[in-house]
């Protein structure tokens, strides 16, 4: 598989450790079942660990976005963390990178959800 | 065989299927020949996915997954430009009626950053139509005199 997930709980945040690809298809799938699956049991904090990321594309961003604005609209809140260089890059160049809200550590980040 | 070396002109053509298993492999010849041009590893990963983006539009919005049709990919490289065509066989589309993914409306939607990603990594884009049908984009990053 090109992309693994795996979820875990602090607290009241639900953390989605996620490494691997983030393209299209098998991985941008992935992420996306994942969150929509989330949203749909009510979970309003979500942080996604993009820490293992190796790659993203355009879709994978898409689906950054789609998840962010599901979430949103659903009255939560999804922050990203421990961007590597490459997405940090991307996210800046598509000017995403003040869209969301991103941290680079763990527990910082846990705190900021209100 | 021996491998082509940095200056001599380099030329592959394939007739590639309308999957996302021909994009993984469109990817990974373009940055092997891109190698061979002596691009750094910054360099290619930018082409990497300019080609991949490049490919995805192809497949997904030209082709529509069409087991019919097919993507024409070819890289070509010589001592001053290393050069990308892809090329499909759909209904084509208006390049300057796209919107901006960078605009605050635009900011949010879930798909239409491609193009714009092409453009952000390659040093030239160019968009035609063919007869009797399709599009293709060539991608040209210059290679740098050393």
């Amino acid at each position: 598989m090109s992309v693994k997930l795996n979820t875990r709980q602090v607290g009241d945040v639900s953390v989605v450790d996620v490494a691997g690809r983030i393209t299209l298809g098998e991985g941008s799938s992935a992420l996306r079942d994942t969150l929509r699956d989330m949203v749909s049991r009510n979970q309003k904090k979500i942080l996604l660990n993009l820490g293992e990321v190796s790659y993203i594309d355009s879709s994978g961003i898409g689906e950054l976005v789609s998840g962010f604005t599901t979430v949103a609209n659903s009255g939560g809140q999804l922050k990203l963390l421990n961007l590597t260089k490459r997405v940090k890059d991307l996210l800046q160049i598509t000017k995403l990178y003040t869209v969301f809200d991103v941290h680079e550590d763990e527990a910082g980040a846990i705190r900021s959800f209100a | 065989m021996r491998e082509p070396s940095r200056h001599e002109t380099e030329t592959l053509e394939r007739f590639l299927d309308s999957n996302l298993a021909s994009v993984d492999s469109a990817e990974e010849i373009a940055i092997a020949v891109a190698k061979r041009a002596g691009f750094d590893e910054d360099e290619l990963l930018k082409i990497g996915m300019a080609v991949r983006e490049s490919m995805v539009n192809a497949v997904v919005h030209g082709n529509r997954y069409n087991a019919n049709k097919k993507v024409r990919f070819s890289v070509a490289k010589n001592s001053e430009r290393f050069t990308v065509r892809v090329a499909d066989e759909g209904e084509g589309f208006d390049y300057e009626q796209l919107p901006d993914p960078l605009a605050p409306e635009n900011l949010l939607r879930s798909s239409g950053r491609g193009i714009f990603l092409i453009r952000s990594f390659m040093d030239e884009m160019l968009v035609r139509r063919l007869e009797p049908g399709g599009m293709e984009v060539t991608l040209i990053k210059y290679v740098a005199a050393k």
